[in-house]
Formats: C-alpha cells, structure tokens, sequence
C-alpha cells in the first residue's frame, strides 16, 4: 500500500520556483532516491515532507493522512524519522543518552519530573544501538566519534520513534567511500526487515544505484524521469541532462559493484 | 488638545528620537562587526557628557561663540571614541570567541568600573552644563514656543544618519563595516584587516555614543546614573529596528520619541511599559526586528555553554555536602547573629543562583533579568504582609506563585526568541517590572519601598528563621537538582544541544522552555520572598539590573558547567562582598575588575577549578 504520497507540491521562494508540481508515490519498505543536479530542488522536496518547509499548494499524505504544512514535532509524532546533512545530536550526552533522549519524547515522558533520565529506556537505546552495530560505544559521549559513527547514531536515534516511513538528507555526505556503502547497507537492511519506507536524497551515484527500489529524478524543480534504477540509467533524457559524461561512468561504475 | 500643541509634542517627540539614534547608531554598529551587545556603551555616553561639561564651559571661557561650543562637544565625543580604543585593544580583543554571556557580562563589569571611576573623577554631584550660545532662545511654533536647542537637535538624527550612509557606502571602512555586519567569517577570508577594522569600528561606536552624550548637555546635568537608563533605551531601540541595522535604529528611534511624547498624555505613568511592550510585540512579529536579518547559520555545532555532565555524588562530594549540611544547621549555636545573618542570605541566593542556572546552564536560556522574578517575589510577601495584612506563612506561599505567573507571562514572548535578543528581551521585562516598582509609589512606596516586612512572631528569631529559610531552600535546590536529573531537565538540555534534533524527535522546545522559565521563577520567587523577611523590607534595588548581574556573576564565579556550581558561587560571591563591601569606597570597581578577570582567566570558574582537582587526585 501506498506508504507517502506526494501530490503536486510546489514551492515558490520570491518569483524562484524550487519545486513544481512534483509528485511521487513511496511504499513501505520502499528505498526511494531523490537525485537532480544541485539547485534541482531536493532539499525543497525533501523539507515539504519533513516539515521544515510548508509547500505553497499541493498535499502531502502519511497513510492517507493528510500532514501538509505540519511542524517536524507533529511530523515525527506520526511516525516520521529524520536523518540530517549535517549530523544533529545532542552534544553533551553520550551515544545511549542520546537514544534514550530520543526513546524518551517517543514515550511523551519529556515532562516528567520525577523519573530518572539517566536509567530510563537505557535497555532499548542499547537494543537500537545494537542494530546500528554501535552498541560498543554506549557511554562515550557523542562528540567523541567519528564522523560515520555518529551518522550511524543519528540513524537509530531516528528509528527510536518506531517510524513508518525515514526521511534521510544526504544520509552519507562527509563520510569516507567504505562508511558510506556500510551505513546504506545497514538501512537497507533495517528497512525492509521492518518495512520502513525509505526516503532519501544522495549526491553519491553508487549509493543510489546500489540500494534504490526507484529514483526519482528532478531538474530545475520538476519531474523528468521515475523509475528502477535500469529505467532511469538507460533513460536518455537523464542521461543527457542530469548524468552527462562523469555521471555516466559512475552509473557503470555501479553497475559494476552491484553485479561484480 | 489645539493642533499646534500636538505639532510641538511631536517635534519634542523628533528631538529626543533624535538624540537616541545618535548614541543607538553606534551600539547597532558594534554589534554588527564585532557582534557583542555592548553594555558600556551607556558609559561612553555618560563619560561624554561628563566630558563636555568639563571641556565647554573651559573653551566658553575664552569666547561665548557657538563654534566654540560645537568645538568643546566634538573634542569630548573624540575623547570618548579614543577611550573605545582602547577597550576595544584591552579587552574586547579577547572576548570575540567566548560565549555571548561573557560578553555581556565583561562589558558589564566596564560599566561597573566606569562608574565608581566617574565617581572619583567628577564627584557625586549632578554638574549642570552650559546653554549652546545662540540656541537659547525659544521658537514660535503656531503659537506654542519651541526651545530652539531641540530644533537644532532634530536636524542632528538625519545629518548622522546621512552622514554614516556616506561612509559606509563611499568609503572602503564602511564597505568593510557593511561587509563583516553580513558576513565576518567571510571578511577575514579575505584578508581584510580585522583587527584595523574592529579597532574603527569601536573609535566610532565610541564617538557617536559621546557624542549623544556631549549634546544632551544643554538638557540635562551629568550624574552617575545615565549610563544604565540610557542603555536600555538604546538596546530597546537597536533591538526594534535589527541589530546592526543602521537605519533600522533610525526608524525604531522615531517611533520610540513619538510613542514616548504622546504616550505621556495617555498613561503618563506607565510610559517605560509602553516601550518595552512595543519591543516584545515587535520580536514577537519579526524576531529580527524591523529591518533586521536572521543570523548568518553557524557552522558545525560547539559543544554548548553549560551543564555538559550530570554525574551523581561520589564518595568526596558526599563528605562535601554532609559537612556543609551539617555547618548550616550548626550556624546559629556557634555562630554570632551578624555570622548567623550572612548565611542565611547565603541560602537564599544559593537558591536563586541555582534557580538561574537550571535556565542558563541546563537550558542554554539567557536570562538577563532574573532578578525580576526574585524581585516580584519579594514584592509579592512585602506587600501582602504590609498592605494585606497578612501573616508571614501565606506570604511565603504567595511569593514563589507571584515569581511563577509572572515568569509564565514574560516567558511566553522570551521563549519564542533565542541567542542576543532573547537575552534583550529578558532584559526588557526586568526593566518593566523595576519601573513598576519605582513609579507606582502609592502601592510599592516607589524609591523608597515599603518596611516592616516581619516575619510571624514563632520565627522572628534570627535562628528560627535561618532554619526556616534552610530548610526551603535545600529543599527548593534539592528539588530542582532532581529535575535536572529528571527526563524534563534532559529534554531541555537535549533542545540547548540541538533545537533542530530536539524538533525532529517529536518535542516541543518552547512549551518546555517555557514551563522551565516558569519553574525557575517560582523558585526566585520563593527566595525574594525568604529575602523580604530577612530584610524586613523591599525596595527596587531587588529587581534592579546589578542584581541580575550579580546572580549571574555567582554562576560565573562557580562554575555554570555543573549543576552544583551555582551553590558554591552564591556562597563565595556573597560572602566576599559582605566581607569587602564595607572596606571599600570602590567596592563596584573591584566587582566588575573581578567579572572581567573572571570570565578571561577563569571561565569555568570554581567547580571547574574542583573539577580539575579531582582529576589530578
């Protein structure tokens, strides 16, 4: 069934149009790439959804419930995870206060005045941890790991909310080539055992072309292509537009790491 | 009410916006190259009066010709700019990096330094200036007579304003100046000379508040307290118009003077509310202020200011407490009353320090103003017991409710802003609540206040009454530790952390921020309350600004970074300035020497001292 729907969403900044009736459909358990040259209205796309950004018509439905124009706390009440470009977590927790943090305003108990913060949901934090392989690292504070360790935190702390559906921007920018096909690798994986919908935007080609059920390709704002990978890689209007040369390779490239 | 009445109110009205954008122009410009909110601006501006009423009437001596006096207010205006420099070389150089509460807080102790050092130089006397010679005589203005000294006055506004547009968009140190209020990082990138560039910047900032200072001679004497109610004024209107906004400040300067002079007509009383409400509708609207623009979005996020660790009591920290604990308690037996006295105040300013660090170190909120919740509580008590004629039990519950509502009315607009303004605002509210105080004399006795604010006959003893006051404030601070542990104080931390992460994972930062500004509240509410007693009176001075500022020199002096260093720096703060106080004729010199040498030296303060210490160990 369909999981996301986006609905002609249009976004005018000034007399700038960032996105212009893009629609798409995301089922559960569904990896759906975003990709489009910089400027193509990605990030548009992707705030509309998420909340951040409230699209000036067009609709946005969760399970056949309309969210438009919801703030992101709302959002992520109805089982929205997000992921961010640029890794957000709370700085001065450790890697499990940070999922507890997360687990705790899953469970509405971010007012309460009595329990103890440090022991509360400790086992489940340490559960999700696990399943991001970082179950190690519990009790260093978070300002302490790596960069793809932290991405990886952000991850379960993203999946602490049970989401139906995750939203990722850009899930593997700053990180180093082998991190970024691990950290993909581990959402595949964590999405269709749990039939997440998956909704994501990448710069990175072999990640899109590796993990993507479908791509959805946006230039200047619009839809020009939708489709399996195979689909869009062999569509020449992609290619001419979008890919180009260096694009191309790359989409041989990973053609190459998916198939050798 | 005839026409040219409402003409000259709003001529008198142009006169006095005038001479706020004259100093205001040089605060918004500050801050948009260096980006401090300088508090001693409003000492610039004094010194410049004081200037020229030591320079022009000396220059007037010789010739009584309006060149001459024009000549006495630019060499004073010039003298203070020179006198920026030199802070801007001493110590602002040293704060661009450190976190905008030190900021605040060492411009702060400049001001403090000022002040006595005015004091010293010129006297405690009010010192009338001389009249501008050939501006003396009045104006027929449809047939109301009009000063022609505030004619001239309201030329001077636009000819500044006109005056900075040329520089900053003819010269290449006002590009530089409009290029850092966009974008300093980028600046530097490109090689400007930063350090030339700030210097400048603090030489004009400087002048211009000088020479506000010079000009408002002819109207008023210089005296030791225009620097903080000239501030406050001028931060209300850079805050309005957008800080680092030039003719942001212009705009919200006129709409200030004109709102003061008909505002007087209509509420002659509460004409300081009408402003501060104006601001806080404004930031409420566009929390950017008119012509402002939104901070330029930080890069990687720092580790926050504040508490960063909630460990438990180990071993020594529990030796430590059982020994305080029990030297509490112990007080009144071995203790003399004046011992006995100090440390029940102790107490209660360990509970409102700690009160302000549940907002500032666990909730990343600045409060600037937080005296006005320790001080409505106080309020609260006195005057139910005096004027109600109630007893001192429902004062005591009273107090912490008043301090509560009245945190939940102003926190409803503070929590909405973050960073400098919310700070600002915060500051604004204080200021209303203290004018309040001071100008509704037939309920709070104005200046002077209201006595014989007793305590019941069972606690009049200092002893029962320092036990009274321990056990409500252990308890208060033991409860509030206990939130900070609590899934709330993590929420509020986690939104300090990452208001962005805090909105994804489903919470909503303002209702929390809001209900801890509330919390916070009642428990300085509760200490004012404890403070009317042990005093037996109330007055302004509670909510006045240097209290808010001692309360955050108590956190600076303990340390913000942990949860019990509020305790400590109460205790330290308070009993150094009981001990010094009476020494000294300079006691606020030696204050804000000590802030400044805090926050440069010894940031983390003594918990971090103690923190340090356990680790060598």
């Amino acid at each position: 069934m369909t999981l996301l729907a986006a609905e002609k969403l249009n976004k005018r900044f000034g007399g700038v149009v960032a996105a212009k009736d893009v629609s798409f459909a995301l089922a559960a358990g569904e990896m759906l790439a975003i990709i489009g040259p910089n400027g193509a209205g990605k990030s548009t796309t992707f705030n509309m959804v998420g909340g951040q950004l409230a699209p000036s018509s067009g609709r946005v439905l969760l399970a056949g419930q309309d969210i438009t124009g919801l703030p992101p706390r709302q959002v992520c009440k109805l089982g929205v995870g997000r992921t961010f470009q640029v890794a957000q977590t709370f700085l001065s927790m450790s890697v499990a206060g940070n999922v507890q943090m997360a687990l705790i305003a899953h469970h509405g108990r971010t007012r309460d005045v009595v329990a103890d913060a440090a022991s509360l949901y400790r086992a489940e934090a340490l559960a999700l941890l696990a399943q991001v392989g970082m179950a190690e690292a519990a009790d260093r504070p978070i300002g302490e790991l790596a960069y793809g360790d932290v991405k990886r935190v952000e991850l379960a702390i993203a999946l602490a909310a049970a989401p139906k559906l995750l939203l990722m921007d850009e899930p593997t920018a700053g990180m180093a080539p082998r991190e970024r096909a691990a950290l993909m690798q581990l959402t595949a994986n964590i999405a269709r055992e749990k039939g997440i919908g998956v909704l994501f935007t990448e710069h990175d080609m072999d990640a899109v072309f590796a993990h993507a059920d479908r791509i959805l390709v946006l230039v200047r704002g619009e839809v020009i292509a939708e489709g399996s990978p195979e689909s869009v890689r062999a569509n020449p209007e992609v290619q001419r537009v979008y890919l180009g040369q260096s694009g191309h390779k790359a989409a041989l490239r990973a053609r190459r790491g998916t198939h050798g | 009410m005839d026409f040219g009445f409402l003409v000259v109110q709003s001529l008198s009205g142009l006169a006095s916006a005038s001479s706020l954008f004259v100093i205001a122009s040089g605060l918004t410009l500050v801050f948009g190259v260096t980006r401090i909110v300088n508090f001693a601006h409003g000492s610039f501006y004094m010194l410049g009066a004081y200037m020229a009423v030591t320079v022009v009437p000396w220059l007037l001596d010789f010739d009584r010709s309006p060149l001459l006096f024009f000549c006495g207010v630019l060499i004073s205006a010039a003298v203070v700019g020179v006198l920026g420099v030199v802070m801007e070389v001493l110590l602002l150089r040293r704060l661009y990096k450190v976190p905008e509460l030190f900021q605040l807080l060492a411009t702060f102790g400049v001001v403090l330094m000022v002040q006595d050092a005015v004091l010293w130089l010129w006297g405690p006397v009010e010192i009338p200036g001389p009249r501008a010679p050939g501006l003396r005589h009045g104006v027929e203005i449809l047939g109301q007579r009009f000063p022609a000294y505030e004619l001239f006055l309201i030329c001077v506004g636009p000819a500044v304003l006109g005056l900075l547009w040329l520089l900053m968009h003819r010269t290449r140190f006002g590009i530089l100046i409009r290029a850092a209020t966009r974008d300093r990082e980028m600046v530097g990138a490109l090689g400007v000379n930063q350090a030339m560039l700030f210097t400048g910047t603090l030489f004009l900032g400087a002048f211009l508040a000088g020479l506000g200072g010079a000009l408002q001679i002819p109207r008023v004497s210089a005296n030791s307290q225009m620097d903080l109610s000239i501030i406050t004024e001028a931060f209300v209107v850079t805050v309005i118009g957008g800080m680092g906004s030039v003719p942001g400040a212009f705009l919200a300067a006129v709409i200030i003077g004109q709102l003061n002079s008909f505002g007087v007509l209509i509420f002659p009383k509460i004409t300081l509310v009408l402003v501060f409400l104006l601001m806080a509708v404004v930031l409420v609207v566009k929390p950017w202020g008119l012509l402002g623009r939104p901070e330029a979005a930080a890069g990687r996020a720092a580790l926050p200011e504040g508490i960063l660790a909630t460990p438990r009591f180990g071993p020594w920290e529990k030796v430590i407490l059982a020994v305080v604990l029990v030297a509490t308690l112990a007080v009144p037996v071995f203790g003399d009353a004046y011992t006995v006295k100090v440390a029940t105040e102790v107490l209660i300013f360990a509970l409102a320090a700690f009160s302000l660090n549940f907002l500032v170190g666990n909730g990343g909120i600045v409060s600037f103003g937080h005296a006005a919740y320790f001080g409505l509580g106080a309020y609260a008590a006195g005057l139910l017991v005096t004027k109600g004629g109630l007893p001192m039990e429902p004062a005591l519950i009273a107090a912490p409710i008043a301090g509560a509502a009245f945190a939940a009315l102003f926190g409803f607009f503070v929590v909405r802003l973050s960073g400098i303004y919310l700070a600002m605002l915060t500051l604004a509210f204080a200021q209303i609540a203290y004018a309040v105080c001071f100008q509704w004399v037939e309920v709070t006795g104005g200046d002077n206040g209201v006595v014989g604010v007793w305590p019941s006959a069972w606690a009049r003893s200092r002893d029962v009454f320092h036990y009274l006051v321990a056990a409500c404030c252990i308890l208060g601070i033991a409860a509030l530790r206990h939130v900070i542990y609590a899934p709330f104080g993590a929420t509020l931390r986690a939104a300090r952390d990452s208001e962005q992460r805090a909105d994804a994972i489903g919470i909503d930062v303002r209702m929390h921020r809001w209900l801890a500004f509330t919390l916070a509240g009642g428990a300085a509410g509760l200490a004012g309350g404890l403070y009317a007693f042990s005093k037996g009176s109330i007055d302004p001075t509670l909510l006045s600004i240097p209290m808010s500022i001692d309360f955050l020199a108590m956190l600076l002096l303990g340390g913000m970074q942990t949860v019990m260093g509020a305790v400590a720096g109460a205790a330290a703060f308070h009993t150094i300035k009981d001990f010094f106080m009476p020494l000294t004729d300079h006691w606020r010199f030696f204050l804000g020497a000590s802030i400044i040498a805090l926050v440069l030296i010894f940031p983390r303060g003594l918990s971090g001292a103690y923190g340090a210490l356990r680790r060598r160990a």
